[in-house]
């Protein structure tokens, strides 16, 4: 170390007052001297500061703490749409810390770019890897262990064995009741997967597989650990159960008016956006590695809105705060609506939006008008079979109709899905209008006639309904009065045009009708002069910019049981004003959307097309809605939701009729379907000589066979083994938790509510007297975490971490392909979730040969989107086979039946290999087929063929790596090669260039290798409607706008106006306001507000700031940063209501169960509601509550599923079963709860 | 004129999200050890708000930094020190554990290890230094996002200065709700008053970058350094008993890498670069006698490093050419001196910090067009800086010891960008009278715009790299192996003991010490 001497310079009087600056005090002075003499440095002559020079070992400790030996790159597994690239510090074979990897590929010089991404939930994660919750060897409960063991020693066989001990009830009775309650012992491998395997061939062979069930949720967050798993349950027959709709993530109003799962700008894209309104959707908290791009953008003079019940974190950035009250949301937009309407189509047009109305919506499209005799009412969709027999071609009752402007006559443009499907009309499907000039209104056409059509209303706080009546513009077509889309749409946002009968708002001011500003007010409580304001705000900047608008909306508007409507409210300002198919414009729902860019190829593996179609897909809600046996809680019947305009056919019926109907018109799939097993069906068809298919059928019609879901209580209809991987079902998604505890774990619970009274139950569900309680014969989870699943699972399977093996992630907000690489190998006796399942199906194989063999298995599906079956059920008329209004045909009237073979013990082989069904027919995405044999010859080269064997021959996938490129390759976003074939093939669909938008990459194949280098840019491909192509920023249905691609929907555009029989049925034709359920009026839950040492306050659960859903909620860091357990934030006069101070220990309680938390006192929270954060887990800090002197639960255990009918359309265009595409939601936020302070002495 | 070059962080906290990564990536690799479990060497308050530890800006209490006499003098507002080097966190001036917290963790081996009972498992909390039962009242970020406002956020030090010096009243009322975030670390201070209470010694500030480091084999746990930083980022670690604090990472600047907290904010704030500055006039520029004045005369210590006269001092100092360089294209020199938009937290403890921060620019269009004007009109933005949600005089109690014009000046001038810009953006023509009303003209507006919404990485971190600590040991590798250097891998003397791994606290069940608790420090002979 040098040493140097004071320089002459620091004497120097520099001082300005009586004594030179310096140090006081002769005490000072002199320690400060002891010290300088104590060590050898500079110290200035006033002896303020000791310099040194090459101060470099005096610290050697944090530079040698600083030192690793390895840095690898990883990514964080987690559903949070993150897919952050990691470095992963690596020292003496330890994984000792994490950072962000800045690595990215620069998107262009004049934006901000992706480094650094990540939060601090995932610079936490390597806690985990040594932790003391770590999952470290199998694990199974002690009572069922120990029962297996002894049935061994009598049985040699394992599905003998085990078979003695789940159908014995006494014995059954014992591991059930233990579930949950500690008495894990350890197992072998060998001896775990025994089990596992036993109870899988056990249950396909005695129940069917499609009694076995898979869950594991949004694959692109892991997407070859995901897909291992759910290509075996595929390869034995067992349905997956869906996740996006199943958390309320899906946004239905996506289906319903897109036809399009979900497709969102990457967050780069809000740095285009002139005006960025963010709306339920937290971005610091639940974007947190893309935040940056909205604070960002504000420098380059983006404005900002936050729309929040509470001051959330992202108000801090925001130019104007909006507080509405929570669920009502809808109001405010649709009172924005109604001022966009007023000001910028009624008052004065603005080119850009009409235009853009014409050509890319439903708005011009005509509708009937039926006779009701209480006055006309809006009906269908007039299609090209309404015009008489010389319009009509093919699918003539699939092609809508417009009025041009130019000739004044109907004509039937291009581009709807009658369009889509017939050989006639290859080239047709496009948006191309030629020389016709839709016209918009029938407003000013001289043939035009007013009439007053009657339109339902849902205003009243209580969410009761009443009726608009309005006048439209009409005019008759044939028999029909027709008038179009965007006449009613003014009609129902209520935008007064001249000589139109009806009942008005007199102005924004008149607050008794919808949807003025002054209404809105009313209801959410935000003033109507800055709803006013900020709507014209932003159609102005609409106009000006083109279409740079972007709403970013999340769970805080989508988690509702109407939050479709919510929805559409939002889209329809966005689309009046040309903002979507934009860069920087349109919707961004941010929840739950993670997007798997390798669509095709993800969609190959896990479904194993390659070896077996079709696969099962089961809606997630219907299935836990029934086998939790929530069903029979639900007093809530449909009247509660009907239109007062509707026919009456949902009348007196209850959500499990609703489901009843759509899975026996195929419009939803129900597994397990029959009450039988579907292998045994095949067998006793082909015994007696006849077409399975045909027996189904026929013993469908005379009632011999029934479907599993009208009586989901028999045993013969319970699901009896489910896996759960990647995901902790019931400590973070289980909405209704205590109904699974009870019922299909059959262990103790906290619920507290009562069974429906016989005269709210379901009129065809079959009702026994007592439930079933202990469904499953094994929930098997796979962690490396203890969280609730793992703790209630009989079985549980150490996992490896994302730093312990190879994977691929992607996600929606950004357009990178990132790997998952082993910094570690997988330590103590942790499996990767790749080699647990290839264990699994080894031993599973072997079992099969004795217990199965070749079976054949009569699978039923939904009719899909995506495919000619969406066209199955015309004008989306509702024809009951089972009432006699059709006949029952497979595909058309009800599901699509298809035999097919199941070679049980080639299950391994098969899990491994890539089969030759790709060969024979390639695979298809989006109703775009493949030919995939270069790739196969590729992957065969690269990864080699299996040797012997019954996939002899075939490539091989048997490695992570190896299944990594397989899925990397056969996808366009990730192969060049195919994603131009897939624009070809399109182009002669559409009629309309687009291969162009593939050539640029055209050679360029992404491999697994390059993911690892650096995160992977994906290029534009068919399977998306975004493009990256020339470097732009990815932004949904941009192909549509540019390319004149239609949406996957009715009209081919997007839609406003929905015609199915059940939207009439529930009033939601059009958007429209619906308040959150009354659960005073539908549950006699208490009142909202404060009673005596109690308050009744709105239950929300938004997205926890310390905690992907309930990943590092238990983490210690994540802990000390928060408030070390579950907490439930509520408002300073709620909690003085009740005498809660900030840290009480507080009892949450309502019908569904029990919560015990801590309170967070804070004035950011409204009065009247409070919030817990999502996912709060009961494993860390949950004592045992006053009110059943139980274990206190999950943030779940507080909720209960509600299943909204209109989710269960099926067959009709864009409303059509895709998985994870539309399905029920399970939606959770119009809970309420009583919260009161309890006593302070807690017990564990 | 003795240039001295200073590694310079400046945080533009209208850009902080408050998502706490900084603090946790430089938790993981620094301080998850036994004796450092309460240590955040980076934290992240939420104001208003009480801070880490509780209160530390109340000086009354804490008696940290310097205060001025009235003769003039810079004196440690501790004063006398040896009557407080009693017992472990006994001392009045030291916070004790409970002004941190208490550090805790979780019976989390019951999950796997329960036996069958009659309820679910849970993890109970018990303290994560006696490992006694205890349940978490109080932590390192408790009062987070306005939580407990109404108990704790009104206990606020600057709220209350506010409050009983200005009259202002801050209500924590839902419709006035506003909060922004503070993260922090050592402000690596040019005038640091933990040095100067230091009895050892064993503090000193790096002459080559000025980062102030406890030397670990020189400190004799005195704790008065505790005491003496107004900003309490001295720890004790009640395991090794000495002093530990942030090292700017300089094992990652020396070689020419950001800080963790740096290189991991997401939210893309953080800047490093150099500043060249007077070391013969910081005693006086930290003595003058208006607080106010305090902020202009550390800004006028800096040095231009484009003035030729500066750049011949710096190099006769011994300043590399890198180092010189680096200073040029200094962001932080251009976010503190050019643009003036970065402000020093707390000048008025005199110490001359070095960590700046751009105040926050809360909500302006919703106040104007409260005021039934235009929300987006470039004037009316200006004269919306009183009407914002955070109250100028509670940035100004932070950053600039109460004066509001300088957090006036850069509040406009990043208003008068976004609205510069959103013509720009819009396709507009730009109204340059925008930008001349704060003093800029429209190239400076895009200047400003580059480097705070850009901010690309090799423009955020300006770091050189120039090894001058250990260049004289260059000279040895013509006869010594290469690594074989102070503090180098191939270091000839002994090596860490026992081939242990690190120990983490968060592993540590909270009882008994774990071999390799703690790894024995290298070399350890007398310096």
């Amino acid at each position: 170390m040098s040493v140097r001497t004071p320089s002459a310079s620091d004497s120097a009087d520099k001082g300005g007052g009586t004594r030179p600056a310096g140090t006081d005090g002769s005490a000072t002075d002199a320690l400060l001297r002891l010290g300088r003499y104590l060590t050898r440095s500079t110290t200035s002559a006033d002896l303020r500061a000791v310099y040194r020079t090459g101060g470099r070992d005096g610290d050697a400790f944090y530079r040698d703490r600083w030192s690793h030996d390895k840095v690898v790159p990883s990514t964080h597994g987690v559903n949070c749409t993150g897919s952050c690239r990691w470095k992963v510090y690596v020292s003496d074979g330890i994984i000792t810390w994490e950072s962000q990897d800045p690595d990215y590929p620069s998107i262009g010089p004049d934006k901000p770019e992706y480094e650094p991404r990540g939060c601090p939930r995932g610079a936490s994660f390597s806690w985990y890897s040594y932790s003391p919750t770590r999952v470290r060897f199998p694990y199974a409960r002690g009572v069922l262990v120990e029962m297996y063991r002894e049935a061994r020693r009598i049985h040699h066989d394992p599905v003998a064995a085990w078979a003695s001990v789940v159908d014995d009830p006494h014995k059954r009775g014992v591991y059930h009741r233990a579930r949950g309650k500690g008495g894990l012992v350890r197992v072998s491998w060998d001896e775990a997967a025994e089990m596992v395997a036993a109870a899988h061939v056990h249950a396909i062979a005695t129940h069917g597989p499609d009694r076995v069930a898979g869950f594991s949720p949004i694959p692109a967050m892991s997407l070859v650990s995901h897909a291992v798993g759910a290509r075996f349950m595929a390869l034995i027959g067992a349905p997956m159960l869906s996740f996006y709709d199943w958390y309320a993530d899906l946004p239905v109003a996506s289906p319903q008016v897109f036809g399009d799962q979900t497709d969102v700008p990457e967050s780069a894209d809000w740095w285009d956006a002139a005006y960025l309104m963010m709306w339920g959707s937290n971005v610091p908290v639940t974007r947190t590695p893309d935040a940056h791009w909205m604070v960002e953008a504000r420098y380059r003079g983006q404005k900002v809105v936050v729309v929040s019940p509470d001051y959330a974190d992202n108000t801090k950035f925001a130019d104007e705060w909006l507080a509405p009250h929570p669920g009502t949301d809808a109001a405010l937009a649709m009172a924005m609506g109604h001022v966009v309407l007023t000001e910028f189509f009624v008052r004065r047009e603005v080119d850009y939006f009409t235009d853009y109305a014409r050509q890319f919506t439903d708005l011009p499209f005509l509708v009937t008008l039926a006779e009701r005799p209480e006055g006309l009412v809006p009906a269908k969709f007039l299609t090209a079979a309404d015009l008489g027999p010389e319009a009509a071609g093919k699918a003539a009752e699939w092609k809508t109709v417009l009025i041009d402007a130019v000739t004044d006559q109907p004509v039937v443009p291009n581009g709807s899905i009658g369009f889509r499907w017939n050989a006639e009309d290859e080239g047709r499907w496009n948006l191309d209008l030629g020389e016709v000039v839709p016209r918009l209104s029938l407003h000013g056409d001289q043939r035009h006639e007013p009439v007053e059509v009657l339109l339902p209303r849902f205003d009243a706080p209580d969410g009761a309904a009443g009726v608009l009546r309005r006048g439209v513009p009409a005019r008759r077509i044939g028999e029909h009065l027709v008038t179009t889309v965007f006449d009613l749409l003014l009609a129902q946002y209520g935008v007064r045009r001249a000589g139109l009968p009806g009942v008005w708002p007199t102005g924004y001011d008149d607050a008794s009708q919808p949807c003025t500003p002054a209404w809105q007010q009313e209801i959410t409580s935000v003033p109507a002069d800055r709803v006013a304001r900020i709507a014209r705000e932003f159609a102005s900047t609409a106009e000006e910019s083109r279409g740079r608008c972007m709403i970013l909306m999340g769970a805080g508007t989508n988690h509702w049981f109407h939050s479709d409507t919510v929805y559409r409210s939002f889209l329809a300002l966005l689309t009046l004003t040309g903002c979507q198919g934009r860069n920087g414009g349109g919707w961004a729902h941010y929840v739950g959307q993670e997007k798997v860019r390798p669509l095709t190829g993800h969609a190959t593996l896990a479904s194993a097309l390659d070896w077996v179609r079709p696969p099962r897909h089961m809606i997630g809600t219907a299935y836990w809605y029934l086998h939790t046996d929530q069903w029979r809680y639900d007093s809530m019947r449909n009247d509660a939701l009907l239109s007062p305009l509707a026919t009456g056919a949902l009348a007196g019926t209850s959500a499990a009729d609703a489901l009843a109907v759509s899975a026996r018109l195929g419009w939803m799939p129900s597994y397990p379907t029959f009450d039988r097993n579907p292998l045994d069906l095949v067998a006793e068809a082909e015994a007696a000589g006849t077409d399975p298919v045909e027996h189904v059928v026929e013993q469908l019609r005379t009632g011999q066979l029934g479907f599993a879901c009208e009586d989901p209580d028999d045993p013969r209809n319970w699901p009896r083994v489910l896996t759960v991987w990647r995901s902790n079902l019931l400590g973070s998604s289980a909405k209704g938790h205590e109904y699974f505890l009870r019922h299909l774990l059959g262990t103790d619970a906290n619920l507290r509510a009562t069974e429906a009274p016989p005269d709210r139950r379901p009129r065809t569900t079959k009702w026994h007297e007592r439930a079933p309680e202990g469904k499953l014969d094994l929930l098997l989870a796979m962690d490396y975490r203890m969280t609730s699943t793992t703790l209630f699972a009989d079985v549980v399977l150490p996992a490896a971490t994302w730093y312990e093996k190879h994977d691929l992630s992607s996600t929606d907000m950004h357009p990178f392909v990132h790997s998952f690489n082993a910094a570690v190998d997988p330590p103590w006796q942790t499996r990767t979730d790749f080699d647990a399942f290839h264990t699994i199906a080894r031993r599973f194989s072997e079992l099969a040969e004795d217990h199965l063999g070749v079976r054949r298995d009569l699978v039923a599906t939904p009719m899909t989107h995506d495919t000619p079956g969406e066209t199955a059920q015309p004008h989306g008329v509702v024809r009951d086979w089972r009432l006699g209004q059709a006949d029952p045909v497979p595909g058309r009237t009800m599901p699509v039946l298809t035999v097919v073979e199941r070679d049980y013990p080639a299950v391994a082989a098969k899990l491994a290999t890539l089969g030759p069904l790709l060969d024979a027919v390639g695979t298809t995405t989006k109703g775009i087929t493949y030919d995939v044999s270069e790739e196969l010859a590729w992957l065969a080269a690269k990864n080699g063929v299996a040797a012997s064997g019954p996939a002899a021959g075939r490539p091989l996938i048997n490695t992570d790596i190896r299944a990594a490129d397989a899925l990397l390759a056969l996808s366009g976003t990730t192969n060049g090669h195919l994603a131009a074939q897939g624009f070809r093939s399109l182009e002669r669909r559409v009629g309309q260039p687009l291969a162009h938008l593939a050539t640029e990459n055209e050679g360029r194949r992404v491999a697994f290798a390059d993911t690892r280098a650096q995160p992977a840019a994906v290029t534009t491909s068919p399977e998306w409607s975004g493009s990256e192509t020339g470097g732009r920023r990815y932004s949904a249905f941009v192909i549509n706008v540019e390319h004149r691609k239609p949406w996957h929907t009715l009209t081919g555009r997007q839609h406003f106006f929905l015609d199915h029989d059940w939207m009439h049925e529930l009033g939601e034709a059009l958007p429209v306001y619906r308040p959150p359920l009354d659960m005073h009026r539908l549950f006699g839950e208490p009142r909202l507000g404060p009673a005596g040492r109690e308050v009744t306050v709105r239950y929300l659960t938004p997205h926890s700031k310390w905690s992907i859903h309930s990943t590092y909620q238990d983490n210690l860091i994540m802990l000390s940063l928060s408030r070390g357990g579950q907490t439930i934030w509520i408002s300073p006069g709620d909690a003085e209501a009740i005498g809660v101070g900030d840290n009480d220990w507080i009892e949450a309680v309502n019908r569904n169960g029990v919560v015990v938390a801590r309170a967070i006192v804070s004035h950011r929270m409204p009065t009247g509601t409070v919030f817990m954060y999502h996912a709060q887990d009961r494993a860390v800090n949950v004592p045992r509550s006053e009110a059943t002197g139980k274990r206190g639960g999950t943030h779940n255990s507080l909720t209960k599923l509600l299943m909204k009918p209109t989710h269960l359309i099926g067959g009709y265009a864009q409303l059509s079963f895709g998985f994870n595409y539309l399905g029920p939601t399970g939606n959770q936020r119009d809970e309420i709860t009583v919260i009161r302070r309890r006593s302070q002495e807690v017990s564990y | 004129m003795r240039v001295l070059a200073q590694l310079a962080m400046v945080m533009n906290l209208d850009k902080c999200i408050g998502c706490h990564t900084c603090s946790v990536t430089c938790k993981q690799a620094w301080t998850n050890r036994a004796g450092t479990e309460y240590v955040w060497f980076n934290n992240v308050e939420t104001r208003p708000g009480q801070g880490y530890p509780r209160r530390y800006e109340d000086q009354d209490q804490w008696k940290g930094g310097w205060v001025r006499t009235s003769g003039g003098r810079l004196k440690l507002r501790a004063g006398g020190r040896f009557r407080k080097l009693a017992s472990l966190f006994a001392n009045p001036d030291l916070p004790e554990i409970s002004d941190y917290y208490e550090p805790w963790t979780y019976e989390y081996a019951t999950l796997i290890d329960a036996p069958l009972g009659t309820d679910v498992p849970t993890a109970a909390p018990k303290s994560a230094i006696t490992g006694a039962p205890v349940q978490p009242d109080w932590g390192p970020n408790w009062d987070d996002d306005l939580g407990g406002s109404t108990e704790h956020g009104v206990a606020d030090p600057v709220l209350q200065r506010l409050r009983d010096d200005l009259g202002v009243q801050v209500k924590f009322e839902f419709e006035q709700s506003f909060m922004f975030y503070l993260p922090r670390i050592c402000e690596h201070c040019l005038n640091p008053s933990c040095v100067a209470s230091c009895p050892s010694g064993a503090m000193y500030k790096r002459e080559e970058d000025g980062i102030v480091l406890v030397d670990q084999h020189q400190c004799r746990g005195w704790r008065m350094c505790v005491t003496g930083c107004p900003y309490k980022k001295v720890y004790f670690n009640h395991r090794t008993g000495k002093a530990e604090k942030c090292t700017f990472c300089y094992p990652r600047v020396e070689a020419g890498q950001p800080t963790v907290c740096s290189e991991t904010c997401v939210g893309r704030l953080r800047y490093i670069g150099v500043v060249l500055y007077d070391a013969d006039r910081v005693t006086e520029a930290a003595s003058v006698a208006d607080e106010h004045d305090l902020y202009p005369a550390q800004l006028d210590l800096m040095l231009d490093p484009h003035d030729p006269e500066v750049i011949r001092a710096a190099e006769q100092a011994g300043i590399p050419h890198d180092w010189i360089t680096a200073a040029q294209r200094s962001p932080v020199y251009q976010l503190i001196h050019t643009y003036r938009l970065a402000l020093p937290l707390h000048p008025e403890y005199r110490t001359m910090p070095m960590v700046w921060y751009i105040p926050p620019l809360s909500p302006v269009v919703d106040a104007v067009a409260g005021t039934g004007f235009d929300g987006e009109d470039g004037h009316n933005l200006f004269g919306a800086i009183d009407s914002l949600r955070i109250p100028v005089e509670y940035l100004a109690e932070l950053f600039t010891a109460g004066d509001v014009t300088p957090v006036r000046t850069s509040l406009r001038r990043l208003a008068a960008m976004r609205s510069y810009m959103r013509s720009v953006n819009l396709g507009r023509e730009p109204d340059e009278r925008v930008p001349a009303a704060v003093g800029l003209d429209g190239e400076q507006v895009f200047g400003m715009y580059r480097l705070l919404a850009l901010a690309k990485y090799d423009e955020r971190y300006v770091i050189p790299t120039a090894g001058i600590g250990q260049a004289h040991d260059l000279e040895g590798i013509a006869t010594q192996c290469s690594l074989d250097v102070d503090g180098g891998p191939g270091m000839g003397g002994p090596a860490v003991a026992g081939g242990q791994g690190r120990v983490d606290l968060v592993s540590w069940r909270g009882t008994g010490r774990p071999d390799a608790l703690f790894p024995t420090l290298r070399g350890g002979g007398d310096r």
